[in-house]
């Protein structure tokens, strides 16, 4: 097998007693829709920030193409090829839709505060540039018409949209999606899936979601890892994970409970 | 006025065409200053060192979203640095070379005053909203205290007989440039990320964007032409003090930002000619004259809170 784009190597986080996430170990491979799921408060957003470098394992090691994140910033960690988008939809409000994109795009450009104050044509060559992909990026998923909208006044759903078209514009090898379905529709959802499955194809890049909505994640990823208080308890394909009498315990709860006592 | 008011667009075309253009008119229009009375002529210079004021601080306040209220201290850096430099040259040097004396001591009272912002902001600039206030508030009141007690630059009774460079011209050449640099900088692809940061910090730097180095970015920027204004006040005044750099006039510079509205410098260009000018015209009520200038604070303020020209960032982003 080729080399993961992601190795989490017993990752724990700890906040003063708790435990958060727990010798976590998984490997994503490039090009791959995988899932995490769990109850409420298993530790899947953590899971998520500790990988995007908000927060440092207390232990552990995660690796990104084989190198070390530990102690990397969380932009210069989007710079090697992490984008994500947030459970709680985190626009730039008060930019327009086009903006939004052109300030995710910022990293990967050559011209920077020098150019911007000179405005040569180099700079004018190069912001016309950046226009046009970030224009090519919105119209892929239909947002170029509302190009010059102030992003917190689009409809919730075009939110979440632009939120996963800006984390594009980054040009990541993985794509984290925390919650993208949350506050959808089933019609909405259908779309979502479509849509994350085209990203995953169109861009080859890897796909991470966490995602509370079953139909979502066992309709489109390829593996699912379960965590349960911040311990991976399954990780196999959605078939897998659907019979695993783990993860049914873990989402049902009392079943295996109320049984134990009978068995011994 | 004479400089780039209207917003601009993403590329900013000719941008640079209406700063020359800005410069050219502002001096021109000085070769006629002696036609003008004395008194106006003072209200001018006066207005055009609070648009320098208010638009470097919108753009630490307003663009980049943080909270200083510093910008009196940076004022007094740059202020009495270029006093000084030019009242040691001066007589040193022949006074044909007078303009070389006043660029030379206001890049240096600005370059000062930028080295200052650095100083403070990299430690404080980790903090948010109304803590970073107050570590600017009291960085402001610390250069007042150590000018006050400075004697080579005259302690609390002042530095006087600054020579009287500061002209029209100067105040609106490089008024107009503080318009361009800052309206440069943030309309441009590098630019959106100190609106991004000040949108949302989290999201802005999982994009790739380093909050801190925009921060400190902006900071040092305003601090710079803040000590430019300080040193065409100090030219202006040919007398300064250090009671005249209390925190009230860095509340002044902020009141016109928020007036202005955050982040729009032409609202803010507007808010910096009203605010000079009203305490002027309010001067025929003698005693009334700061409660009416204060109310007409709170009832502009309350009639739009947006800030003046808040409906401008429509169409192709910020101004």
């Amino acid at each position: 097998m080729s080399q993961p784009l992601l190795k989490l190597d017993q990752a724990t986080i700890r906040f003063g007693g708790l435990t958060a996430v727990s010798k976590f170990n998984l490997e994503v491979q490039p090009c791959e829709l995988i899932g995490l799921i769990g109850p409420n408060g298993a530790g899947k957003t953590t899971a998520f920030n500790m990988i995007t470098g908000v927060y440092q394992p207390t232990d552990g090691h995660i690796h990104l193409n084989g190198r070390s994140i530990a102690g990397v910033k969380p932009h210069d960690l989007t710079r090697q090829g992490i984008a994500r988008t947030f459970q709680n939809i985190r626009l730039f409000g008060s930019l327009s839709v086009i903006d939004n994109v052109r300030a995710a795009m910022q990293l990967h450009c050559k011209h920077g505060m020098r150019a911007a104050l000179w405005r040569g044509a180099i700079f004018k060559s190069l912001e016309k540039k950046v226009e046009i992909q970030a224009m090519e990026l919105l119209d892929i998923f239909s947002l170029g018409s509302v190009r010059d909208e102030e992003a917190k006044s689009l409809p919730y759903g075009d939110q979440r949209r632009l939120e996963i078209v800006r984390a594009l514009a980054t040009r990541p090898k993985l794509l984290l999606l925390d919650e993208p379905a949350a506050g959808m529709n089933p019609t909405e959802k259908e779309e979502l899936m479509h849509l994350i499955r085209f990203i995953k194809d169109k861009f080859q890049i890897a796909v991470m979601l966490v995602e509370h909505d079953m139909t979502v994640v066992m309709g489109i990823c390829e593996r699912i890892a379960v965590l349960e208080y911040g311990i991976k308890i399954a990780e196999g394909s959605p078939q897998f994970i659907q019979r695993d009498p783990k993860v049914i315990a873990a989402y049902l709860g009392t079943e295996t409970e109320k049984e134990e006592p009978a068995n011994a | 006025m004479s400089s780039p008011l209207s917003p601009a667009t993403p590329t900013c075309a000719g941008a640079k065409r209406w700063l020359i253009a800005g410069i050219i008119l502002a001096v021109v229009v000085s070769q006629f200053s002696a036609q003008f009375n004395r008194y106006h002529l003072g209200i001018l210079v006066d207005i055009g060192i609070n648009i320098i004021l208010a638009v470097s601080l919108n753009l630490i306040n307003g663009h980049t979203g943080q909270f200083s209220l510093g910008h009196a201290g940076f004022m007094a850096v740059g202020g009495y640095t270029a006093a000084k430099i030019s009242l040691v040259a001066s007589p040193m040097l022949p006074p044909a070379l007078q303009p070389v004396i006043f660029l030379v001591a206001l890049l240096a009272g600005g370059g000062l005053s930028a080295m200052t912002g650095l100083a403070v902001g990299v430690p404080s600039l980790r903090l948010r909203g109304d803590y970073l206030a107050i570590v600017t508030l009291g960085f402001g009141e610390i250069i007042r205290v150590v000018v006050q007690n400075m004697e080579s630059v005259g302690a609390a009774s002042g530095l006087k007989g600054i020579p009287k460079y500061t002209s029209l011209g100067w105040t609106f050449a490089l008024a107009a440039i503080t318009i361009y640099f800052v309206t440069a900088l943030v309309n441009s692809t590098y630019g959106r990320g100190f609106i991004a940061v000040s949108d949302d910090e989290v999201a802005a730097s999982s994009m790739g964007i380093n909050p801190v180095r925009y921060k400190v970015t902006a900071f040092v920027t305003g601090a710079f032409f803040a000590g430019i204004a300080g040193g065409l006040y100090a030219h202006h005044k040919q007398f300064l003090s250090p009671t005249g750099f209390d925190f009230l006039k860095s509340i002044d510079i902020v009141v016109m930002v928020i007036l202005g509205g955050m982040g729009r410098t032409a609202g803010v260009v507007v808010a910096a000619i009203l605010l000079t000018l009203l305490p002027e015209v309010l001067r025929q009520f003698s005693e009334y004259r700061m409660i009416i200038y204060s109310l007409l604070i709170i009832v502009l303020m309350m009639a739009r809170p947006q800030g003046l020209f808040t409906w401008k960032r429509k169409k192709g982003g910020a101004a």
